[in-house]
């Protein structure tokens, strides 16, 4: 059955009344989770706050587990999801500055424009930083050509690299999450706690 | 103070992913992608710059790509799941009383000097998003809900970096 657009099961004239409504829940999850506080965010880094790795890990678990049994029961069709290409070098280069970045301004794309919504001006100047950002990259583009489409692996799945099967890695993720969910409850009075 | 007002509390951080994760599902059901931030940004740059100079967008090997004659760039799932971003977060903060105007810093810092970090972080992600073909969103959410390799080294580096250089940024935020 599905994905429903891509069969067009369901008109692709209604893509943007989707995503507005897609991104309205997405912006109400992100508000009501802390995700328009920078510091909120990056408690995650310094030990005081752990909501971003809670919501982000709890999030994909669920998505990733309900997606297998989706296609488990033959509701959705996985071979037309589309699959992020792997760009190595490039991957590895942008996910460093992405790093920096998010140690610097506090937020990510999606958090910024939720601090934007409720007035935050930090979270404003960042969105505007995030223009700037990639004006800037498309206009050196020639300079950066190469590296941004060095080691193409096209749509690899990580279950390919691994070679284990998508049901396995599902499992050994959610083990995973789990017990950092444990570590994390075992030792909530050591983290320290400072006021927001 | 004891009698906080729990209007203006965060919901648990679990049920929060859990929304998040039946929502991206959803969206992958209905759409064969998933959810994205830092693409919808990405057009609103090749509009900009189109509706300066088009003869430059169409000699740009980056923008180039995003430009057809007939759909305006702005005319995209992206840019309206971002408008919804906005809204939604709009509502969920007016409900909880957050709405304020307010530049959000550790005490210990300037208001200026957080804001100059916050341009250049994002200026950062900017940049560092389009190298990895996606942010936190589109790339390391989505992409390893659909068990992308590129999308969960993304989200490796993203947070592994993170906590390397964190001493580094320590007096911004602690």
């Amino acid at each position: 059955m599905g994905p429903l657009i891509p069969q067009q099961i369901i008109d692709p004239a209604w893509n943007n009344l989707i995503g507005f409504l897609v991104g309205m829940c997405f912006g109400l999850i992100l508000e009501a989770s802390g995700f328009s506080s920078s510091r909120k965010i990056t408690g995650v880094f310094y030990g005081y706050d752990f909501t971003v790795m809670k919501v982000f890990m709890t999030a994909v678990a669920v998505a990733m587990v309900g997606l297998l049994y989706f296609n488990y029961f033959g509701w959705i069709d996985l071979s037309l999801v589309y699959v992020n290409p792997l760009f190595l070098n490039a991957t590895i280069v942008g996910g460093f500055i992405m790093g920096i970045g998010f140690l610097m301004g506090g937020f990510c794309p999606g958090t910024s424009f939720a601090g934007a919504a409720i007035g935050k001006i930090d979270a404003i100047v960042f969105s505007l930083g995030m223009f700037l950002g990639i004006l800037l990259f498309s206009e050196a583009f020639p300079l950066v050509e190469t590296l941004y489409n060095a080691g193409d692996y096209g749509g690899l799945t990580i279950t390919e690299v691994l070679g284990i099967s998508p049901g396995l890695f599902a499992f050994f993720f959610v083990c995973a999450m789990l017990m950092l969910f444990g570590i994390l409850y075992y030792f909530r009075d050591k983290f320290r706690k400072i006021e927001i | 103070m004891e009698t906080t007002d729990r209007s203006k509390k965060y919901i648990n951080p679990y049920l929060g992913g859990v929304l998040l994760g039946l929502l991206l599902l959803l969206t992958v059901y209905i759409t064969g992608r998933g959810l994205g931030a830092s693409g919808a940004v990405k057009n609103a740059v090749v509009a900009s710059v189109n509706e300066i100079s088009p003869a430059h967008v169409k000699h740009n090997a980056y923008y180039s790509q995003f430009i057809s004659d007939d759909v305006n760039p702005l005319n995209n799932w992206l840019v309206f799941e971002v408008i919804g971003v906005l809204a939604g977060a709009f509502i969920s903060g007016a409900l909880s009383g957050r709405l304020k105007w307010k530049v959000e810093h550790q005490p210990g810092i300037r208001w200026r000097t957080r804001l100059i970090f916050a341009a250049a972080g994002g200026m950062l992600f900017g940049i560092g998003s389009q190298f990895a073909r996606g942010c936190t969103s589109g790339a390391a959410l989505t992409g390893s809900a659909v068990l992308a390799a590129g999308g969960i080294l993304t989200m490796m580096m993203i947070f592994g970096t993170g906590y390397l250089f964190a001493r580094f940024f320590r007096k911004l935020w602690v």
